[in-house]
């Protein structure tokens, strides 16, 4: 076992792990953040996705020691300071953009890393961007319309609102 | 997962000493290798991850006027810092994967993988790239040696892969509707020297050179220099996306496309 | 200004805010003090004999806690199947046990046959490498022709011709629609394939069983779409535990779509090992587990003729299909192809003559059961796809062949050739929707745009109907269904006013927090923030069958409903108490209690309050409390129906097809909350493009699993699907349920696969390609390509 230490959503942590430690384990178990889900084996489902360091990575497929002293973010970290939802949350609820809300949190993870690096992006840059997130539910269209609509651009036109 | 001990050295000559032990694996981006781990599929003594080796992360242009990427670059980086220098490397390396698999996957990870579906090996092959490793420098055409294995020794690392500029260049892919590798891959470059023309995906043998669009394609270097060449499907994969035939007619579709974008 | 509150409102649904903060409770988010891990040891062979486990060193392996085979289990009952189907001779259908644990005979690559227990799971993981299995390997059965022509290899050693049964339904039907067949002037004949489909919710299967030693009482924690049906097998048949020492909690639960429905083996194997170690024993799936042993869906081979006069009119429909079972029956495995497919292969049509034949087959492939839409898709499919190649054989227009066969309105209720009466509809109102939101008459305009793109555009149309909210317990009880099909909720008053329901359906995904909210608070004239849905906790929940087949709102809505009444005659009860007024002349509106033709009135939060208070009631005639429970079973199945167009476009170089446009008019009745309603269909209609054109479950010769993981098996990721117009504005609302709702949850997945396909072959054929009729699905790029090569 050996000691890591990162920041997690603002707040420093540190916990014993093994070098088989994956990321995603070290947050659910280790610091019993569950919000980040793990729905495949593959490094494809894209249920997991964090932020280390800014960019979204699986955090299935990271060991926890490969990311020491890095800073990470969650979806326990996205609200608001006040509690309330953040900007990419409020919209994926305004536009029901989740439904049984198992891929929700790496669908909002990588939704937010795309708007850090694209403020504006077109239906068609949103929809390649999520190409790693698989969602059951809701057939993708208002997430998409929901990442859309976080980034300040009108939905309202859209097929069937 | 097997247990493992997890090592992180900070320069080359550490990672090497670290690989010297019996049973240790290098560690890329672990995009590949971690999924496998998984499965049970290795049982390394160690990891050597060699993210954290400075001298071998990053884009720059050598003496030469080459693009040298770092052994541990991962492919967003590429995408962002190739993108003036060598565009259709950077778009390809912007399409690898997804996102977050492009934030942590590398260059050196793909190319010592040498997956018979993997983008890398198309642009390294078809660029005349070299690898150069803490050992040696290597050119592509000796570096691959079908699927799955590379000239790379047991603890080699790829430090840099050094890629000419072509002239002109594009890589066009048709992706594997599952995994999103490349059903089939193809990167085409025009130098001076004639034009090189990388195929991934397809073959049996993993990547290759198709000689005869080579050819045709140094001669004129246009969609329809290639219109009357066929491909023979032996020797190329079959599985459940797709037959030989199917993937012969990609190589040349895929070839087309790759010139006319170019 | 569209409505912000009540039925009919799009409310924001309350349980995103938890989902979206990461504070949903999924079963694997669950820790318990005290937990060992399991790991289950599966069979990586087909098909084989178990002569020897040895697992003597794994059990001594670190951490090891125990190890349990298919012996331990031998005694004990086994998960039986839903529904008694009898084949066309009257024989009952083979019926083989299905043991928590493989015993004697492992019958398909996954079939868990023991399982390790250990302090970590890495040391379980480790441990059950370990176990020695020798298992013959026998040939594996996978292909349904040869598993019944051969009766020398046999995925059951019981049952020789591996067949579960031979139906036919209705057998009665079929010498006239044998005969109109052989009379009619033209007979289209579409030989096709349902392509097998993992359901694949993207929350693994996961269970944590606990035994409580001071109680006896057992408790699981576990990914089910209905807590008291799994509560029911559990307790009746595998484990033989009274029912009440046994708590099924269903928490969040990440998606279903048919595959929670049913009870799974792991799930009394972790209760076995809680009560052995004195522990909870804990298992999440790992997604290639999912891939090799949850219930698979779809899976026929089917033979489909249309017989018909030359201006299209219908004369007869007749289907033979192969239904692929698995190597197991589970728990809704035989209604699935026979009462869910059969009975719907009429479609909207006023065809006189329909007859279908199933043969279910066993095999050495994974459990085959209800996926989103179940039987129903198949039926829809087959017909779409042979009345579209009946149109392009005779020249006719598509859209007016199913215009002229249409059951029109002025003919419900309509009891069709197969044994359903459908209750209302409007198929024309549905297709002249979807026709103008589809702009039909610009399609040439946008075929020509493509094609100076080098694309080859077309456009398909599907018309569809479904049973569902299922089901009438005395019409499935004659059909042979061993369970009733009603629904159940409580509405408990609390003394301060607000409101707690409890439901039978359980939501993993559908919204039901929300939208029976707005129902309770709609009716009750309250806030929709005093009202709390409890769902998926049989300790809390009466005894309701769950959420499937598109029921929770026409069923367990329905039965909300009627709680809702017997509370407001009940208030109005106590508002007489209180008013000194007679009980019938007490009104209730807006949420007030009031005496008729007065200004006497009583909030129903005084109502709530003086029900717990009841200092001065007349207890002969007036109990305290304000809670009731209401039971609903349907008097008939609902009938929504709809019409489809997609259009495609397809590089005939690389036989890649895009969706251009989907578009969907549906009528599902009475809608409650618009924006759920939009999101189930879009949900269905992903999945339906995913079968189309992208989703194949490939077992090769030896029962191997080919697309065993998500490098093979394509899932439809945001790319591959584009906005879908989506319009539910034609409401015929059902005649027989309270609340006029018909369900929406599986309407996509069920009209949109044939529109896909039909769009495809409309491309191929009008590029030119004219040998191309059909592709089987999914219809993939290298599929595509093929065809046009010939």
């Amino acid at each position: 076992m050996t000691k890591v230490t990162m920041t997690v959503n603002g707040r420093a942590v540190s916990g014993e792990v093994e070098g088989r430690t994956l990321l995603s384990a070290f947050l659910r178990e280790g610091l019993g953040l569950t919000g980040t889900h793990v729905g495949c084996d593959t490094s494809q489902c894209g249920a997991c996705v964090v932020h280390v360091d800014g960019k979204a990575v699986k955090s299935c497929t990271v060991f926890a020691s490969d990311v020491d002293g890095a800073s990470v973010a969650t979806i326990e970290g996205m609200a608001n300071p006040d509690g309330t939802l953040g900007r990419v949350q409020q919209a994926f609820q305004d536009h029901h953009g989740l439904q049984c809300g198992f891929c929700t949190p790496g669908m909002v993870m990588s939704a937010a890393a795309l708007l850090a690096e694209n403020p504006k992006p077109s239906e068609a840059d949103v929809r390649h961007y999520l190409e790693g997130n698989i969602c059951r539910c809701t057939g993708y269209h208002n997430i998409v319309k929901a990442v859309l609509a976080a980034s300040g651009q009108d939905v309202s036109g859209m097929a069937a609102e | 997962m097997y247990a493992f001990d997890f090592e992180k050295p900070k320069t080359v000559a550490e990672a090497a000493a670290a690989l010297a032990r019996e049973d240790a694996m290098p560690l890329g981006g672990g995009q590949t290798l971690i999924p496998s781990l998984k499965q049970h599929l290795a049982a390394p003594s160690a990891l050597v991850s060699l993210t954290g080796i400075a001298e071998m992360r990053g884009v720059c242009t050598g003496d030469d006027g080459a693009l040298c990427v770092g052994g541990a670059t991962p492919h967003a980086a590429v995408a962002a810092d190739a993108a003036g220098k060598y565009p259709a490397l950077a778009a390809l390396a912007g399409n690898i994967g997804d996102p977050a698999v492009r934030n942590r996957g590398t260059i050196g990870g793909s190319l010592a993988n040498n997956d018979p579906a993997a983008d890398y090996p198309a642009a390294v092959l078809g660029s005349g790239a070299t690898i150069v490793t803490n050992n040696r420098a290597i050119a592509a055409d000796d570096f691959f040696e079908g699927l799955f294995t590379t000239a790379l020794e047991p603890g080699e690392i790829i430090v840099e892969v050094r890629f000419p500029v072509p002239e002109r260049a594009a890589y066009a892919k048709f992706q594997q509707p599952a995994s999103r590798f490349a059903l089939t891959g193809v990167f085409v470059a025009k130098t001076a020297d004639g034009v090189r023309v990388a195929v991934t995906g397809a073959s049996e043998d993993g990547v290759f050179r198709w000689a005869e669009a080579e050819e045709a394609l140094s001669e004129n270097f246009s969609a329809d220099a290639i219109a009357g060449l066929s491909v023979s499907a032996e020797g190329m994969v079959g599985d459940l996306h797709g037959t030989p035939a199917y993937r012969a007619n990609l190589v040349k579709v895929m070839t087309q496309r790759a010139v006319r974008s170019a | 200004m569209p409505k912000d509150h009540g039925i009919g409102a799009s409310v924001k649904r309350r349980e995103d805010v938890r989902f979206l903060m990461g504070l949903g409770k999924y079963t694997d988010d669950m820790a318990i003090a005290g937990q060992a891990h399991a790991v289950f040891v599966r069979s990586q062979v087909a098909h084989g004999r178990i002569n020897k486990i040895d697992a003597s060193d794994a059990a001594a392996m670190p951490g090891v806690l125990c190890v349990l085979t298919g012996e331990d289990f031998k005694d004990v009952g086994g998960n039986p199947t839903g529904w008694l189907i009898n084949s066309r001779d009257g024989t009952p259908m083979r019926e083989p046990k299905r043991p928590a644990l493989a015993h004697g005979k492992v019958r398909h690559v996954g079939d868990a046959y023991a399982v390790v227990i250990a302090e970590t799971y890495a040391q379980a993981k480790e441990a059950a490498e370990a176990i020695v299995a020798d298992i013959e390997e026998l040939p594996a059965i996978v292909d349904m022709a040869a598993a019944v022509a051969d009766t020398s290899n046999r995925v059951h050693d019981e049952i020789p011709d591996n067949l579960c049964y031979d139906w036919g339904w209705i057998e009665d039907n079929r010498a006239a629609v044998d005969e109109a067949i052989r009379n009619a002037p033209h007979v289209t004949t579409l030989e096709l394939v349902n392509n097998r489909l993992v359901p694949n919710a993207m929350e693994p299967r996961a269970s944590i069983g606990e035994y409580f030693p001071g109680t006896g009482d057992y408790k699981l924690t576990t990914t089910s779409q209905n807590p008291h049906l799994t509560r029911l097998l559990i307790a009746a048949f595998v484990m033989g535990i009274p029912e009440n020492k046994l708590t099924v909690v269903a928490p969040d639960v990440g998606g279903g779509f048919g595959s929670k429905i049913y009870h799974y083996g792991e799930e009394a194997v972790v209760l076995t090992a809680a009560r052995k170690l004195g522990r909870p024993v804990r298992w999440t799936a790992e997604r290639s587990e999912s891939f090799l042993s949850d219930a698979h869906g779809r899976d026929h081979v089917t033979k489909i003729e249309l017989a018909c006069e030359k201006d299209g009119t219908f004369i007869a429909f007749r289907t033979e299909t192969m239904a692929n079972v698995g190597a197991y029956l589970s728990n809704f495995a035989t209604v699935t192809p026979t009462f869910l497919h059969g009975t719907l292969m009429a479609g909207p049509y006023k065809v006189p003559n329909v007859y279908v034949n199933v043969k279910t087959v066993f095999t050495n492939t994974a459990p085959v059961d209800a996926y989103r839409g179940a039987g129903r898709p198949e039926a829809t499919y087959s017909l779409e796809r042979v009345i579209d190649k009946m149109c392009r054989e005779l020249g006719l227009d598509p859209f007016e062949v199913r215009r002229k066969n249409f059951i029109t309105t002025d003919m419900f209720p309509y009891t069709t050739p197969v044994g359903l009466a459908y209750d209302t509809g409007d198929y024309h109102a549905t297709l002249d929707k979807a026709m103008e939101m589809a702009d039909v008459a610009g399609f040439e305009a946008r075929r020509a745009a493509s094609a100076a793109k080098g694309k080859l555009r077309g456009m398909g149309l599907s018309t569809w109907i479904e049973a569902c909210g299922i089901a009438p317990s005395h019409l499935v009880g004659i059909l042979g269904s061993r369970v009733g099909l009603y629904d159940a909720a409580t509405v408990r008053v609390n003394a301060t006013g607000n409101i707690s329901v409890m439901t039978g359906a359980h939501s993993h995904g559908q919204g039901h927090e929300t939208v029976f909210a707005q129902i309770v608070a709609d009716k009750l004239g309250v806030p929709e923030s005093s009202v709390e849905i409890v769902h998926g906790d049989t300790s809390k929940i009466p005894f309701g069958m769950g959420s499937y087949g598109s029921r929770s709102l026409a069923v367990c809505g329905s039965a909300v409903t009627k709680a809702i009444d017997k509370i407001v005659a009940k208030g109005k009860k106590i508002a007489a108490h209180m008013l000194e007024a007679a009980e019938e002349d007490i009104a209730f509106e807006n949420g007030s209690f009031t005496v008729a033709g007065t200004d006497k009135a009583k909030s129903f939060g005084e109502i709530a309050f003086s029900a717990y208070v009841p200092h001065n009631y007349p207890l002969e005639t007036l109990e305290p409390g304000l809670e009731e429970t209401a039971f609903y079973d349907p008097a008939n199945f609902t009938y929504p129906a709809g019409a489809y167009i997609c259009e495609v476009e397809v590089d005939a170089e690389t036989g890649k097809v895009d969706v251009a446009a989907f578009h969907c008019a549906d009528d599902f009745g009475n809608i409650m909350n618009p924006m759920v309603v939009e999101g189930q269909v879009h949900g269905g209609v992903g999945q339906g493009i995913g079968q189309a054109l992208c989703e194949n479950t490939v077992y090769d010769e030896n029962g191997q699993l080919l697309s065993g993981s998500y490098m093979d098996y394509a899932m439809p990721r945001a790319d591959d699907v584009p906005f879908y117009n989506v319009d539910y504005s034609c409401q015929t609302p059902c005649t027989h349920n309270p609340l006029g709702a018909k369900g929406c949850g599986e309407a996509g997945a069920i009209g949109s696969p044939p529109a896909v396909v039909n769009a495809v072959i409309d491309a191929l054929q009008r590029g030119g390609h004219t040998h191309v009729t059909h592709i089987d699905m999914p219809v993939s790029p290298a599929r595509v390509w093929a065809a046009i090569q010939g």
